[in-house]
């Protein structure tokens, strides 16, 4: 069972750049929580991912879930997203209840409404970046910010510009996804993320639909994004080298609950429960825990 | 009885042109492209109706598509022709036509939307899109490409059941032919015309569609 004081107190003394970005993330670190699971139900049918999960992410940090596939990871980036809705429990943003809250001890479903409100303050970037193929990369980018934010054309064109030399991809703003490689779809899908300017950005395995030689052109991104921001982060990644550099704390599930709850130096160098040494060990290689 | 035993009198053909084109051009494709402009909107409403209103309007416009798609088109002109008998038998025939071939259009626009990823839809959520934009920005035209084949496909023929509208007594083409033969006791002329001018209107209407298949396809 985690406690709500353990994350406030690692401080992520290696991030470069941004320093009172981070510096001010961290006077509202423990005190905050963005994201927070009460006993978090969800079910499919008789499957059940998740049981009476309980954890919180606080504002401005970078939390890494990882565990083996199936361990109910990617359903608590699609729960926070209201991408599912959970079966029972209640998950809250910011202190307001998401999908549901408890009313006179029943549990009541929000107005569609009420959902998206909160909905606007969260991003994701998805791990087959899902592009929209009939529009142009700058459609892509502007589209929410236009037509839900209510920015003007100029405005939204002009961000979308900004956010594209961010992320390295100036010369393709009129240029169908199609014509893009798989790094720089998933390059144009995080500036279409950002662009919606969210307090909490969801990066689901954003790298594993892609070559080998690609996956460090994206990481490099979010590192900056994670580096010069202080947007909330919640992440699912295979890549423990970024897992590493870039969280402030690092979640080890195992079917559908947290094992083990430790910022990524203790996590990676002095894991103490087996199940994340064998999980650690099956993906760094025998011998690489401490190591690297 | 000369004239009987000619295989073909060009005299004749010459002189059934005139009926037959005028026929062509004021019923047969009159009603082909009206009808294809109703049947293409209202199958859209259709498959979206059935797929976002609340039962029990899906599930009535459900069954109502299904029962049209059933029963015979000549069974719906004779049908609709004396129910509503303040109307002319033209308009009555395009509406039919509009509305009978809408119940198959309604099927391709559906399996066009069904064939729009889940991702797509997931992005839509993801970027708080409106119902409104999902649908109008995302997943109609990814939808509508799909689905322009199918829709050429019924266009041509819906084109070729126009004779149908004989049951109704609208003198289409091939009604046209008949009635041009039956008044010179010679039939091959004006009934090779009437095919051929089918011919040639369907032949480039289909290479019409697939071209812009391709296009579509290669478009992003």
């Amino acid at each position: 069972m985690p406690t709500p004081t353990d994350p406030g107190a690692t401080t992520p003394g290696d991030r470069a750049g941004g320093a009172t970005a981070a510096a001010a993330g961290h006077a509202t670190r423990g005190t905050a929580p963005i994201i927070e699971f009460r006993d978090v139900e969800k079910r499919f049918g008789d499957n059940v991912v998740l049981k009476d999960l309980n954890f919180h992410v606080n504002k401005g940090e970078r939390v890494t879930l990882i565990g083996p596939s199936g361990s109910g990871k990617t359903t608590i980036l699609r729960l926070v997203m209201t991408l599912e809705e959970a079966t029972d429990g209640m998950i809250l943003i910011d202190g307001d209840p998401l999908t549901h809250r408890i009313e006179g001890g029943k549990r009541v479903r929000l107005s569609n409404k009420e959902i998206k409100k909160t909905r606007t303050r969260i991003g994701m970037v998805f791990q087959q970046f899902n592009l929209f193929p009939n529009m142009t990369v700058i459609q892509n980018i502007t589209e929410s910010p236009i037509h839900v934010l209510g920015q003007s054309k100029d405005e939204a064109r002009a961000k979308a510009k900004d956010l594209l030399h961010k992320v390295g991809l100036d010369d393709k703003a009129d240029a169908h996804p199609s014509s893009l490689s798989g790094g720089q779809q998933q390059r144009v899908a995080i500036a279409r993320a950002l662009a919606m300017d969210p307090e909490i950005l969801l990066l689901d395995e954003v790298t594993s639909a892609l070559d080998p030689e690609i996956v460090d052109e994206v990481l490099g991104i979010l590192r900056n994004i994670a580096d010069t921001t202080d947007i909330t982060m919640l992440i699912v990644t295979h890549e423990m080298q970024f897992a590493r550099d870039v969280s402030d704390r690092v979640l080890m599930f195992d079917g559908g609950a947290i094992v083990e709850d430790a910022d990524p130096h203790t996590m990676f160098t002095a894991p103490t429960h087996d199940r994340t040494k064998k999980f650690l060990r099956a993906v760094l290689g025998e011998g690489q825990i401490g190591t690297r | 009885m000369e004239n009987q035993r000619q295989p073909w009198n060009w005299d004749l053909a010459f002189e059934a042109l005139p009926d037959i084109l005028l026929a062509f051009l004021q019923v047969t494709l009159l009603v082909t492209v009206v009808a294809t402009l109703i049947a293409a909107v209202l199958g859209l409403v259709w498959a979206m109706i059935i797929r976002l209103a609340p039962q029990p309007i899906s599930g009535i416009v459900k069954w109502v598509v299904s029962f049209i798609r059933m029963t015979p088109i000549v069974v719906q002109l004779l049908f609709a022709y004396y129910t509503f008998l303040m109307f002319d038998a033209i308009p009555i025939g395009i509406v039919v036509f509009g509305i009978h071939y809408s119940t198959y259009m309604s099927e391709v626009y559906r399996a066009g939307i069904d064939a729009v990823p889940k991702g797509q839809w997931e992005a839509t959520t993801a970027l708080s899109m409106s119902t409104r934009r999902t649908w109008t920005a995302v997943v109609i035209p990814q939808a509508l490409r799909a689905t322009v084949p199918a829709l050429g496909n019924y266009a041509i023929s819906m084109f070729k059941d126009t004779p149908f509208l004989l049951v109704i007594g609208v003198v289409e083409m091939v009604n046209a032919a008949q009635i041009f033969g039956g008044n010179n006791f010679r039939y091959v002329e004006a009934i090779t015309l009437a095919g051929i001018i089918f011919l040639l209107a369907s032949y480039p209407t289909s290479v019409l569609v697939r071209r812009l298949e391709k296009r579509l396809a290669y478009a992003y």
